[in-house]
């Protein structure tokens, strides 16, 4: 068993939680009371969990637009989230952020970013600071497919390597950069292999498993805490739902998403192997969804009650006022 | 009557047939390259703005770039520099952080730094502006530091007619021009002409005549303008309500002649307000035309903070018709 029971049981909570925050949020955004871009993570939740697994509070991650996975596997507080999201005063930022900014220095949770390729150079620089430090400590960055193709990634990951920092480069491959394909975009053969160009070690795994994640994750994080410098995972998933909520979808076959749910589902994967090796019971797996399920419904009532920021907050948490 | 998006797509158009040196680039100008639908022309840009030129002009002249800001804005500038007129398209203006040394440094300078031996027709297109809760890096107006670069030329329409022909000017200009498409405007229909036509740069438009006051205002501020004007007409204050339209160059003399009349002004400019766009009129003006003035400036912008994401923070960032008509009756004292 790669995992304690309670270490798989936790896994399986993450990877619920982001499925059920994110089909909540589904609905949540076609009744326009949420404002702004909500670009939902549904189907790679066993990217961010496999990988953040293996970090603690201490531990750094730097994300991006499609943040809120990230945020629940990395454990911000997801009543928090769900303020933020909807713009409450006591959402994680305040509701100055937003879905596109949550962020939680106290969970290592550097930010979602709205510029793409805009984290894996903070994460480089937290990496710094752990390393001098001398803190033992690992910074992953999370990047999809359309963002590996940003100088600033490329910039990132070789000042990584050559300063052999605790990094990890994450790369989400879900086949699209909004509505252009990988197969286009990315002009290698794949990512994985151009990373390794950059010189450090470099793989590709199923990112619709979790333990395939899980496993070249602990290589890559065990790397780096012993001083070996960075290196590169690129996970193959796919997104449920379109790069945005509202996004008419032309450039996917029709039929695409459905069958993606079928047969690249992260969750039934996990269920599937945890019981095939007796690991866990199904009525554990259940009793995790049900509880998730009403930690969702309380996020959502919650946080439609909260009230919104005060007029006052917009010139606070900036130097100076003019 | 034609939106401000269709209006520029026609322009594009109407431009890549007048001159095959025409190329249009960017992230999802057309969409659909790869992917399992083979749709091509999925997206047609973000915002719609460049649908359908695909189709018509293939896939050599309307170029789908990967998520490579750098790129796109510096393979414009080389494009120029070997004789095509790229339009190259950043998919929201905030981008320009992650390209901007292609911009300043390099298609901004060529000219001049070669010393004439070159041109830069470059138009880089840059959907901008807050009031759609898109938050601190989707919603930004950064036109007062591209304004503030030597070799550059600004451009910021106001409506739908004022955008075509200020872009069939920016695509046939030889320097680069930065062309600022207010999000909030895509959807604004009004007259505009079928045939093709230019506008000058560096000629205001006068919008409305009036005596009390001049109103300079710009993009989407413009009609937050007329909005206060309209409300103060029953206390009988009216007023010169002038957009600039293009910022550089920019028309001071419409400004200085409306100001020597009226003897107060209110510069009304969504960005923060520091080194701003409204600030450098207000210092042309006080330098130029101070014994015209009868009261002190009065700028309305945002205030100097990012843009915030929730919907009441959002609102009360932007300025509105009540900020501008309040600013109005406060040079009026
Ligand atoms: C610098 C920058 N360029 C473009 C965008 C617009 N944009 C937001 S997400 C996105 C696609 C990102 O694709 P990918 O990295 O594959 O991530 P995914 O959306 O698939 O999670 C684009 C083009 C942006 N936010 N920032
Ligand atoms: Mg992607």
């Amino acid at each position: 068993m790669p995992l304690g029971k309670q270490e798989l049981l936790a896994a399986y909570r993450k990877m619920v939680t982001i499925r059920e925050f994110e089909e909540r949020l589904h609905v949540e955004v076609a009744s326009g009371d949420i404002a702004g871009f909500c670009h939902l993570y549904s189907g790679q939740e066993a990217v961010a969990v496999g990988v953040t697994s293996h970090l603690d509070d201490d531990d750094y991650i730097a994300s991006t637009h499609r943040g809120h996975g990230h945020c629940i596997a990395k454990g911000c507080d997801v009543i928090g989230m769900m303020k933020e999201i909807f713009g409450r005063r006591d959402g994680l930022c305040g509701g100055k952020g937003g879905s596109m900014h949550i962020a939680d220095m106290s969970k290592g949770m550097l930010g979602a970013n709205a510029i793409v390729g805009g984290g894996p150079p903070i994460a480089v620089g937290a990496a710094i600071a752990t390393q001098l430090q001398g803190r033992g400590k690992v910074t992953a960055s999370f990047t999809g497919d359309g963002g590996s193709n940003q100088g600033t990634v490329f910039e990132a990951m070789n000042l990584a390597v050559v300063l052999q920092l605790p990094t990890v480069f994450i790369f989400e491959n879900n086949g699209y950069g909004e509505h252009t394909g990988a197969d286009y975009a990315v002009g290698s053969a794949d990512i994985a292999s151009r990373a390794a160009g950059f010189g450090m070690a470099a793989e590709k795994v199923d990112g619709c498993d979790y333990f395939a994640v899980y496993e070249a994750a602990g290589r890559a994080v065990t790397r780096a805490r012993q001083g070996g410098g960075p290196s590169a995972i690129e996970c193959t998933t796919t997104r449920y739902f379109g790069h945005f909520e509202g996004d008419p979808q032309r450039y996917r076959a029709k039929g695409e998403v459905e069958q993606h749910r079928r047969a690249m589902n992260c969750l039934a994967n996990f269920r599937q192997r945890v019981n095939a090796e007796d690991w866990l019971a199904p009525d554990q797996l259940d009793a995790v969804e049900t509880e998730v399920r009403s930690l969702i419904d309380r996020a959502v009532s919650e946080a439609r009650a909260a009230p919104a920021p005060a007029l006052d907050d917009l010139c606070t948490d900036v130097y100076v006022s003019y | 009557m034609k939106s401000y998006r269709e209006a520029i797509n026609q322009t594009l158009a109407q431009e890549m047939r007048r001159d095959d040196s025409v190329i249009v680039l960017g992230e999802d100008v057309s969409g659909g390259a790869g992917g399992s639908s083979g749709k091509r022309d999925a997206a047609g840009g973000v915002f719609g703005v460049t649908a359908g030129l695909i189709g018509e002009f293939g896939e050599q002249r309307v170029i789908d770039t990967p998520i490579s800001e750098s790129a796109i804005m510096g393979a414009a500038g080389g494009a120029a520099l070997a004789g095509l007129r790229p339009v190259a398209e950043l998919m929201f203006a905030d981008f320009v952080g992650v390209s901007f040394d292609q911009i300043f440094n390099q298609m901004a300078k060529f000219r001049y730094m070669f010393g004439g031996k070159t041109t830069t027709p470059v138009v880089v297109r840059l959907p901008t502006g807050a009031g759609m809760n898109m938050a601190a890096q989707h919603s930004q107006t950064i036109y007062p530091f591209l304004t503030a670069v030597p070799g550059l030329k600004v451009v910021i329409p106001s409506n739908a007619y004022d955008a075509k022909g200020l872009l069939a000017t920016a695509i046939r200009d030889d320097d680069p021009v930065m062309f600022f498409e207010h999000k909030a405007l895509y959807p604004r229909k009004c007259e505009v002409p079928d045939e093709d036509y230019t506008i000058n740069f560096g000629e205001a438009e006068l919008v409305r005549e009036g005596d009390d006051v001049t109103v300079v205002a710009l993009a989407r501020m413009v009609g937050f303008a007329e909005k206060a004007l309209d409300s103060l007409a029953a206390e009988g204050i009216s007023a010169d309500l002038i957009d600039p339209r293009t910022v550089s160059p920019l028309d001071e003399e419409t400004i200085l002649d409306s100001v020597e009349n009226t003897g107060r002004l209110v510069v009304v400019d969504e960005s923060n307000p520091r080194c701003s766009v409204a600030a450098d009129i207000a210092a042309i003006v006080a330098c130029k035309g101070f014994h015209s003035l009868k009261a002190p400036i009065k700028l309305v912008t945002a205030p100097h903070t990012p843009v915030p994401f929730a919907r009441e923070l959002e609102r009360a960032y932007v300025p509105g018709p009540a900020h501008i008509a309040a600013a109005i009756k406060e040079v009026l004292q």
